[in-house]
């Protein structure tokens, strides 16, 4: 299956390779790297490219690539999930996937990487399992282990790889007993230039952070379960319990995981919580153009709109703007022609507004295109699609957990086409 | 590379981005020295004491390795640390030593004796470990050894060893192919194997070593779908794209007769939504499917339905490819109206990362073709953002296009203007080939569309101009009287548009509908005479084309035109335009020398062309298994294994038959868990399995089928069966709520039981003593009827019961009104089904399936089988079976542990693993005579072998600390064919940990375990109503747990309740004067506290237990168990 894995930075340097089976040249990259070269955008490279003795399947992220060398037919997606498995995993170790992080742990991300993989196939990717085995490190184990010489291996054997609930570690205690559940939804939607509502809909997730000890078993019932339409679990949820009572029922892995995600069904209307106006325009005679936004509560359900970002990708064309925001402030990157107005809390009454002059290179014709607005917003203490947790009841342990459950709705791919 | 700030790197393993080795050659100068020096400073650690120093040494290497630089030349210093005590060493050096053996054989070969030291540890870690390593080492050497390794470690006790063997087949098999055949020997081994940890590593090695041998999968096909749910992820793919392709070979398409289905057949075949009522209706439909299948219609075999429903709740997985691997088992196996599944999993898919889309819109864009209909709800989303990727956004184009009909092509032309005005060209481009396809494929938009593509001739960009030229060419070829003044505005555009293509398709316009545009024509060719020097060759070979066109056809206004053309084309530097000019001139300037072709000039050229089909590049791609690689790339990928067509006939069902006892999980290998229920898990499973010791009479009855994998799946496979009886087309079976409820199966299941064991308790007391014939006999009927009842009984409790009761004729009916009723039913069902007395083949199969798959634990030895009135329900094939099986256990004759017959006895040892030996045990209940604090375990051997076994005795014990084992005495010999019993104790110092021993007979050794369930840590005591009052008043506060239940309606009655308690727990009762409550009382075995359990019954059915005991944790499960006893 997955015969070596080769890190890449934005910039196309390796800067890590591992092989499961015999060794594959890193000259085999190069096809990819010049593939990347001709892309504009690092996104746009093909996940999967075909070389003559390889194939070469990578993803992008955190503006690193993971490119995988594949010898024989494997299903694509089972390379690219397990890619971004590994990546989360460096996320879950070290709080961050960079370059720079991946090279001060190198020694762990090879352990890691050696027990994900076995000769391809993967053989233990569930955190819990991994974080016996391997310690993640922490600022006070570095320095123990440079005191010491202790390791971060751990010196137990991964008896979870054994269990039969293979996502939970052995033998878990806490002095507090805690699990939280945050109900996040996003509002997935395209607006056109009217304001009218293209498309959109509702994505949810519920991610878990349990601190319970020994085997608890969860139950978590909601008061509106109807409003799910199609869901996917993580693998502890007993699905056959979901499909007679609705209800998510449970053993938990520790610490911190994503639960379920859903998606509200699309009979329901979706609240869109805020209204845009805008015009940009480019005028046909001198270089210059005019834009004006403004944006104003809707459907907000008396909550407070924040964190509001409005992001526009300006035509090429577009040199420099020149804006006055009525609140928060502006950028606009010259290089990437990306204009950014970061507004914060969004005043009800007073909906904040931003306008000016662009001028565009002159001699260059009238853009063609006028550039969708990216809305990022968020909403505190609101699931938007009404969804509401009824209760979560614990049983198989005598102790009383501490029990939270926080809603938040954000904008997801929330686009307004101008 | 700088061997300082290499250094650096090494030791903090930080260094800066730009740094100057970076892939660089490390062959270059003044480099040598000093890496040599850096190393003899790294073997110098790696030689020292400390463990430290060679952490850090090594710790620099692997980041070397890391980094891809050699660092070959330090393998003697790092393998002689291949033995060392710390573990973070050792796995590194297993890296490195991984990483390099292939370049330093030899040297490699040193570290062999320490993996094989490791893979006889006793921890199954390490022996998993071990092997590990020693396979991923690629040195042909120790083939031999490696073979040896893996076929140990594939019988090894520990089924995380025996995946790791499953994982070194493929390993070993690449290193040296010769050994394909032993490899395949191991693989069919282990595709036997029944737990969840092995399944998938086996069949992934199945797949890269002997893709071929299907033939291996038929015996543990349905095991495999089974096991399916709770196999790990990974795995999950793996076996869901092997069965994709075995279940093209094995059965039927389901779409060949599809107006069969739609005549409400579907319903009965498909359906399975209704429920309750379906239960009679069902069995009328079910006669006619059988009628019907003489008729030979489709009828899907039960194994293709098993497939299909045990693996639609994987849609619902958080993991992508198993997403997508059950989207195209659907797509390639499941009848038409059923695939519709698939799309919501499958659209939920492209929310989650970009190229996690690309695949499944790939994927999504050549189902549409096929079955346009799955998706079109879900048409908006495949809308195009901004932001997406330029290839997601230009395969979303080709769903909207695949998607786009009659109804929904206004909305999906709108989307498509605001998409034509994008930032991003290449999209741009693409959106208009789509407007394209739309106006062919819907004969209704095609003038809209056409003036939408003219009205994109005036854009500012050259590039949309000229794909519109493109494609109005296209479009136009279709139609083109109607449209001559879009051509005259096309010609006029020639002017202006540079792009070669799109030149060279507006002069091709020209030129073939010359006749429409008589004036322009000759103009155009003017003007490109004039550039025809300076246009590109396609442009060029265009004109030479509309030169020739027109000459033929208004030869009077451009014959000195063409010839100048090609006389230009004559001296031109490309040599296919001289060719083409050459040729042209020939052909249609009449001279003396032209042959008689010139005659056809003009039906040469200006034969009528067909239109041009615009179809989708994903047309035809479903000939690849959908989401494989091949698939994507549209070519064949090396290792692809081609899906084959359906066969014309089926072959043989009975195949994937399995002998019964192999599908018998046992005690100790609890490792898999059935359904998404696993979590609710072993506790509670191991706790049932405690609830019914008393009611088999003997060996036959394991409790784990309970427990086994297939429990509720084999519970949904005998509702199929069920009907199949009858009428022979089973698999209409519903997935529904009853089949889905695994525990509440049991639980009926096990109340199911405890009436059996009643009644046949009744039975028995007549013919006690001989342990006759004829009881067994009985009881085979019995069981005959159970595994009739039993699919029924999940639909009504009550009925399954009743019938039951009527059927077993012996036995006393102590029970309820309806059960005439259901008897008289019974009777006319058996009448029904009389005439298909010869059982259609699939009739036999299902049957059997029926039995291997849910009616094991009911299985007891019993002398051959008389053919009693309820035979008739069965085929004759069954009944074969059934002879077949009682014969081969009726071995186990129950005499001997005849004086325990009312304990549940769990197994062992099983004959195939023991190599004839099969091992028993139960809790006998007795008390052990040699030490009071030991639970008693009764264990019978049975030698099934042709040869004798001497020397049984026991070594080796591994225990919790604590607990104590009294051994057995050793048997000196076990003659073929003979059953002897032995006791032994074992002090489980009142937990529930296996005791871990090895069986040892004269040639070989068993890892066998013995598991406790909690009820059996405890023996009786008699106390009276006050003792316990009293003792109960001190065990008060954290030491008492209450639970409140509502009985289970047949165990309302004081005698049931106390039979269940017992059943659950060694306890015995306590007199007590009322009658509402049950109370019983014991101790536990090893530390003789005191275990008090209360059953306070109160109006319908409620209920309240209580249990004291002063260990809680016992107390606890006892609660658990009892519980469960009396709910269900």
């Amino acid at each position: 299956m997955i015969h070596s894995l080769f890190l890449i930075n934005h910039t196309g340097d390796i800067f890590l390779e591992k092989h499961w089976k015999s060794v594959i040249s890193r000259g085999v990259c190069d096809y990819f790297l010049e593939v990347k070269e001709k892309a504009v955008e690092p996104e746009n490279v093909p996940p999967v490219l075909q070389t003559p003795h390889h194939y070469l399947i990578s993803i992008y992220r955190d503006k690193l690539f993971f490119l995988s060398v594949i010898q024989t037919e494997v299903p694509p997606l089972f390379v690219i999930e397990f890619l971004h498995r590994v990546a989360d995993t460096f996320q879950d170790y070290f709080g961050e996937c960079s370059e720079s992080i991946i090279k001060d742990n190198v020694v762990t991300v090879y352990e890691l990487l050696e027990e994900m993989l076995d000769n391809g196939f993967p053989l233990a990717t569930e955190s819990n399992i991994l974080k016996e085995m391997i310690k993640p490190p922490t600022i006070l184990r570095s320095v123990v282990n440079t005191l010491t010489g202790s390791s971060n291996v751990g010196d137990k054997l991964p008896t979870g790889q054994l269990s039969n609930i293979p996502w939970r570690r052995a033998a878990v205690k806490y002095t507090n007993n805690e699990a939280y559940f945050d109900v996040i939804e996003e509002i997935d939607a395209i607006l056109d230039k009217s304001g009218m509502t293209v498309f959109a809909e509702i994505q949810g997730v519920i991610e878990a952070c349990t601190r319970l000890s020994g085997m608890p078993d969860l139950t978590l019932s909601f008061m509106n379960p109807r409003l799910l339409d199609d869901v996917s679990f993580h693998p502890c949820v007993r699905f056959k319990r979901w499909e007679s009572e609705r209800v998510l029922s449970f053993i938990p892995p520790d610490g911190n995981f994503t639960l379920m995600t859903y998606h509200v069904s699309s009979q329901n209307l979706v609240a869109i919580p805020v209204y845009v106006k805008q015009n940009i325009s480019f005028f046909e005679t001198g270089s210059c153009g005019r834009l004006d936004i403004t944006i104003g509560p809707k459907q907000t359900m008396g909550k407070m709109v924040e964190g509001l970002m409005v992001t526009v990708h300006m035509p090429k064309a577009v040199l420099s703007v020149n804006l006055t925001a009525s609140q928060g402030n502006y950028t606009y990157d010259l290089a990437t022609k990306v204009l950014v107005w970061d507004i914060g809390k969004l005043n009800p009454q007073k909906p904040p507004n931003l306008r000016g002059t662009l001028s565009v290179q002159s001699g260059a014709p009238r853009p063609e295109e006028n550039p969708a607005l990216d809305i990022k917003l968020k909403i505190q203490q609101l699931a938007i699609s009404g969804l509401k947790v009824n209760r979560l009841d614990m049983y198989g342990e005598k102790y009383k957990p501490f029990k939270g459950v926080k809603y938040m709705t954000k904008a997801g791919k929330f686009q307004v086409r101008t | 590379m700088s061997a300082s700030s290499a250094f650096n790197d090494e030791k903090g393993g930080s260094s800066s981005v730009g740094e100057p080795e970076y892939g660089h050659d490390p062959a270059s100068g003044g480099i040598f020295s000093s890496d040599y020096k850096r190393h003899d400073d790294l073997k110098e650690m790696l030689d020292s004491n400390k463990d430290s120093l060679k952490l850090e040494a090594m710790k620099r290497i692997v980041a070397m390795v890391a980094r891809g630089k050699n660092a070959s030349d330090l393998f003697p210093a790092v393998v002689k640390n291949v033995a060392c005590k710390n573990i973070e060493v050792k796995k590194l050096v297993y890296v490195y030593l991984v990483r390099y053996a292939e370049e330093q054989q030899d040297l490699a070969l040193l570290s062999i004796s320490t993996f094989q030291r490791g893979l006889k540890d006793p921890n199954q870690l390490i022996r998993a470990s071990a092997l590990r390593v020693l396979s991923s080492i690629r040195v042909t050497i120790i083939v031999p050894i490696m073979m040896l390794a893996i076929k140990e470690a594939a019988s090894d006790m520990s089924p995380y060893v025996r995946k790791t063997a499953a994982h070194a087949i493929p390993k070993l098999y690449s290193l040296d192919p010769e050994q394909k055949d032993q490899l395949i020997e191991v693989i069919e081994k282990l595709l036997a194997d029944k737990t969840t940890l092995v399944a998938g590593s086996v069949v992934m090695a199945f797949e890269e070593v002997c893709p071929e041998r299907i033939d291996l999968i038929h015996k543990n096909y349905r095991k495999l779908c089974n096991l399916l749910i709770d196999v790990e992820e990974w795995g999950q793919v793996v076996i869901i794209n092997m069965l994709t392709r075995y279940a093209r070979t094995q059965f039927l398409n389901p779409n060949i007769n599809e107006s069969l289905l739609e005549e409400g057949g579907e319903k009965t075949f498909y359906g399975s939504e209704e429920d309750e009522d379906e239960d009679d209706e069902d069995k009328d439909k079910k006669a006619e499917v059988a009628t019907m299948a003489k008729r030979k219609p489709y009828v899907m075999d039960p194994d293709h339905r098993l497939l299909l429903r045990n693996t639609k709740p994987l849609l619902q997985s958080r993991n992508a490819a198993v997403v997508m691997a059950v989207a195209q088992l659907y797509f390639h196996l499941a009848p038409k109206a059923e695939v519709g599944v698939i799309a919501k999993a499958l659209v939920r898919l492209l929310r989650s990362h970009s190229e996690v889309q690309y695949v499944v819109l790939q994927n999504v864009a050549t189902m549409t073709i096929k079955r346009r209909g799955m998706f079109e709800p879900y048409l908006k989303s495949f809308y195009i953002r901004s932001t997406d990727p330029t290839q997601i956004k230009v395969l979303k184009l080709e769903v909207l296009t695949n998607l786009a009909n009659e109804t929904n092509i206004s909305t999906i032309l709108r989307e498509f203007q605001t998409y034509i005005k994008s930032m991003d060209k290449d999209f741009v481009a693409a959106t208009i080939q789509a407007i394209g396809r739309c106006a062919t494929n819907i004969g209704e938009v095609r003038d809209t569309c056409l003036n939408g593509l003219v009205q994109l001739l005036s854009n500012r960009d050259e590039l949309v101009v000229a794909e519109s030229v493109v494609v109005i060419k296209k479009l136009l070829q279709m139609q083109p009287e109607k449209h001559s003044d879009i051509i005259k505005h096309m010609a006029k555009l020639i002017d202006n548009i540079q792009v070669p293509m799109a030149r060279a398709s507006i002069l091709w316009l020209i030129g073939e509908y010359c006749e429409h545009v008589p004036k322009i024509s000759p103009d155009v060719l003017r003007k490109m005479a004039k550039s025809f020097t300076n246009e590109e060759d396609i442009v060029k070979l265009q004109i030479i084309n509309l030169a020739a066109k027109l000459y033929l056809t208004n030869s009077k206004q451009t014959k000195l035109l063409t010839q100048y053309v090609l006389n230009l084309a004559k001296y031109d530097q490309n040599y296919d335009i001289r060719d083409r000019a050459r040729f042209i001139r020939q052909l249609i300037v009449p001279t003396e020398k032209s042959g008689a072709l010139s005659k056809y000039a003009k039906k040469l050229f200006l034969a009528l062309k067909p239109a041009p089909v615009l179809e989708s590049p994903f047309k035809d791609r479903d000939h690849f298994q959908l989401g494989s690689l091949s698939h994507l790339l549209n070519a064949k990928a090396g290792g692809y294994q081609e899906l084959p067509d359906w066969p014309e006939a089926a072959p043989d069902p009975s195949v994937r038959n399995v002998e019964v006892f192999t599908l018998l999980e046992r005690v100790t290998t609890l490792t898999s868990v059935p359904e998404w229920t696993k979590c609710s898990s072993r506790e509670k499973r191991k706790e049932k399995k405690v609830e019914k010791p008393f009611y088999s009479d003997s060996e036959g009855e394991s409790g784990p089928t309970e427990s086994a994998d297939s429990e509720s799946d084999s519970a949904n496979g005998s509702e199929s069966v069920s009907g199949s009886e009858v009428s022979g087309s089973g698999s209409e079976s519903e997935e529904s709520e009853e089949g889905s409820e695994s525990e509440e199966e049991e639980e009926e299941e096990d109340e199911e039981k405890d009436k059996k064991k009643k009644k046949k308790e009744l039975k028995k007391k007549p013919v006690q003593e001989s342990e006759s014939e004829q009881s067994s006999e009985e009881e085979e009927e019995e069981r005959k009827h159970e595994r009739k009842s039993k699919p029924r009984k999940s639909d009504s409790e009550t009925e399954s019961g009743d019938e039951e009761e009527s059927e077993s004729e012996s036995s006393q009916s102590e029970s309820d009104e309806s059960e005439s009723e259901a008897e008289v039913k019974k009777k006319k069902k058996a009448a029904q089904s009389k005439p298909p007395a010869k059982p259609v083949k699939t009739d036999g199969k299902k049957e059997k399936k029926e039995m291997s798959l849910l009616d094991l634990d009911d299985f007891e030895p019993a002398p051959s089988p008389q053919v009693t009135p309820v035979n008739s329900f069965l085929s004759s094939s069954l009944v074969t079976d059934l002879e077949g099986l009682s014969l081969s256990d009726s071995v186990l004759s129950p005499a001997t542990i005849a004086p325990s017959s009312a304990l549940k006895s769990y197994e062992l040892l099983h004959r195939i693993t023991g190599e004839g030996l099969s091992v028993e045990y139960c809790f006998s209940r007795q008390p052990f005579s040699p030490d009071a604090n030991m639970v008693a375990v009764q264990i019978q051997f049975t030698n099934n072998a042709t040869s004798d076994t001497k020397n049984l005795h026991m070594e080796d014990v591994k225990l919790q600390s604590g607990m104590r084992v009294k051994e057995f005495p050793e048997i000196e010999l076990l003659p073929a064919g003979e059953t002897t019993t032995a006791v032994m104790g074992i002090d489980f110092c009142d937990s529930t940990q296996a005791a871990n021993f090895q069986l040892c007979t004269h040639t070989r050794k068993f890892f066998v375990s013995i598991q406790p369930p909690v009820g059996e840590l405890m023996r009786p005591i008699f106390l009276t109503e006050n003792e316990f009052k009293k003792e109960q008043g001190q065990l008060m506060g954290m030491n008492e747990i209450t639970e409140r239940l509502t009985l289970d309606v047949k165990c309302r009655n004081e005698h049931t309740i106390v039979q269940r308690v017992t059943t659950a727990a060694n306890l015995s009762r306590v007199p007590c004067g009322s009658d509402k409550e049950c109370r019983f009382a014991g101790r536990t075995v090893t530390s003789s506290s005191l275990v008090l359990v209360t059953v306070a019954t109160k109006e319908e059915g409620a209920a309240q237990l209580t249990v004291n005991c002063e260990k809680m944790v016992i107390g606890t499960m006892l609660v658990k168990d009892i519980l469960q006893a009396l709910t269900q």
